[in-house]
């Protein structure tokens, strides 16, 4: 972990959906300027874990502290307050439909930090231009591009407001190797340059690999296991030696029926 | 035993989806009266509601009158009193059917598109998205439809009413003979503001039940596709169900003696 100080820290973190126990006592620590990477199956609460910390689902009981500042059950105020730090990727790109590119990625600068609108298309060219994309795609409505070029502007809308922290859901989940190889880089050299810190979910190997400092785990509601990235292979431990290495045999058991 | 079991959780499901309705209705009221208000928004959503209803109001309201003026002459014409046409075209128009035909096809119309817009949103993690970006999804997408909803929604009735009386105007002077002036004085004799005041206040009830009803169920929708779908029917059945009871209540606060 960073030894620059904790950015975010969860502790005894619980959330059902009816009967349906999804996190059950999440315990989990990132450093600020750390790249964590969160992996599991799917179904297995990765999702859920993100969308707490971000205050989208309220957590039945536990803590969570970014910068220090306990934010289960804080004030509306407070929490948007709180999200201004944040930056996120979503797993489907989440683009606004009825509005051009630009727009979406500028869309925090106006509507949530009240920029001029020249200013903030200026920025969104230039967000686009650092993930390779060009000012005319500006133009475009999101409905007019690839899955690809869809994760960049997603990155870009992620990036513009300059994020204390970001949050990756699957990013190159429906991506060609090729093209998930590039917005891996992407990620890291926008992360990189932002000093920004970073959590990601994902079950692809090659993604966490390449974009993480350190791993953890999460398995039935639970962080397992969690260390560098570069103990992953020697972990010991038999649920995450059956994940990375996708084997059908091992103490994970995959529901057939969620 | 199990009956009343039964009975009991329909009740209490009733109860908590009218809660959690009570609640939207007030967060997304509060919104609508305090700032910022996104006025490029609001703009657009009056044209769709407003601008884009026209023709299809227009013309329910036509038919309606042309044929709310032949069955009225059918029927009076048993016991001579085909005088009355033009006075029960004109009330029948501005108190009950320019409002409620206008209400129904405007919770069509805009009620359904609300609810698959802003489900898809949903489903899409794009109202998600909208919290990541310091947004507040009710005060962006729901406050300037329900807004919309409320002023357009009058002025959409003030037409129907015009064409509507309009309408059986034409039937009764081409097909029922009626004398032009004559059918024109006694539309104007026994009109009263009431009657047009009570319709734009029912107007102004019905547009904003097309729109909360369009975005709550819109706002709630789960799953995919067929998520979306029921959210669409769920929106244009309830809108038109409330329309049809505050109908009955408002006439009742209006014109109960």
């Amino acid at each position: 972990m960073s030894d620059r100080g904790i950015k975010i820290s969860v502790r005894d973190l619980h959330k059902s959906f009816g009967s349906k126990v999804v996190l059950d006592g999440i315990n989990l620590d990132i450093g600020v300027g750390e790249s964590l990477v969160v992996i599991g199956g799917s179904g297995s609460g990765k999702s859920v874990l993100i969308k707490c910390i971000l205050g989208i689902l309220v957590p039945d009981s536990g803590s969570i502290k970014i910068d220090g500042e306990e934010t289960v059950g804080i004030s509306r105020g407070g929490r948007e307050r709180v999200l201004k730090k944040f930056g996120m990727l979503f797993q489907g790109s989440a683009l606004f439909d009825s509005l051009p590119v630009w727009e979406n990625v500028a869309f925090g600068l106006i509507q949530g930090r009240g920029m001029d609108r020249n200013e903030a298309k200026k920025i969104a060219i230039e967000k686009l231009a650092a993930v390779g994309l060009g000012p005319e795609v500006g133009e475009l409505s999101p409905a007019e591009l690839s899955g690809g070029m869809q994760k960049r502007v997603a990155l870009a809308r992620a990036i513009a407001a300059q994020p204390e922290v970001i949050f990756f859901d699957e990013p190159t989940t429906g991506l060609d190797p090729i093209m998930g190889d590039i917005i891996n880089s992407l990620i890291l050299t926008c992360v990189k340059r932002l000093g920004a810190t970073a959590l990601s979910i994902t079950h692809d190997m090659a993604s966490t690999r390449k974009i993480a400092d350190r791993v953890a785990m999460i398995y039935d509601g639970k962080i397992i296991w969690e260390g560098p990235v570069s103990k992953i292979d020697h972990s010991g431990n038999a649920y995450v030696e059956q994940f990375i290495h996708g084997k059908e045999e091992g103490p994970i058991k995959m529901a057939v029926r969620g | 035993m199990n009956f009343v079991a039964a009975v009991g959780r329909v009740f209490l499901a009733f109860l908590e989806a009218t809660g959690r309705l009570a609640l939207f209705t007030g967060a997304s009221v509060a919104y609508c009266v305090t700032p910022p208000f996104y006025l490029r928004l609001i703009g657009r959503q009056m044209i769709d509601i407003g601008y884009y209803s026209l023709p299809v109001v227009g013309l329910t309201a036509t038919f309606t009158g042309m044929v709310l003026a032949l069955q009225s002459y059918t029927g009076f014409a048993r016991f001579e009193a085909e005088g009355a046409v033009a006075t029960v075209v004109v009330l029948s128009m501005t108190r009950e059917l320019g409002p409620v035909m206008a209400g129904l096809m405007v919770a069509g119309r805009i009620g359904a598109a609300m609810a698959a817009e802003i489900g898809t949103m949903r489903v899409t993690e794009q109202i998600d998205a909208l919290t990541t970006l310091s947004t507040n999804p009710l005060k962006y997408l729901v406050a300037p439809r329900l807004i919309a909803g409320l002023t357009m929604l009058p002025l959409l009735v003030v037409v129907a009413d015009i064409i509507g009386v309009f309408g059986g105007f034409v039937v009764s002077v081409s097909k029922l003979g009626f004398n032009p002036a004559a059918y024109l004085k006694s539309t104007f004799d026994y009109l009263e503001r009431i009657d047009v005041v009570s319709g734009l206040v029912k107007a102004a009830v019905f547009g904003f039940i097309v729109a909360l009803m369009g975005c709550y169920s819109g706002y709630n929708s789960k799953g995919g596709a067929q998520g979306v779908g029921s959210a669409t029917t769920t929106a244009v059945v309830s809108a038109s169900v409330l329309i049809l009871c505050f109908n009955y209540i408002i006439t009742e606060l209006f014109f109960s003696r």
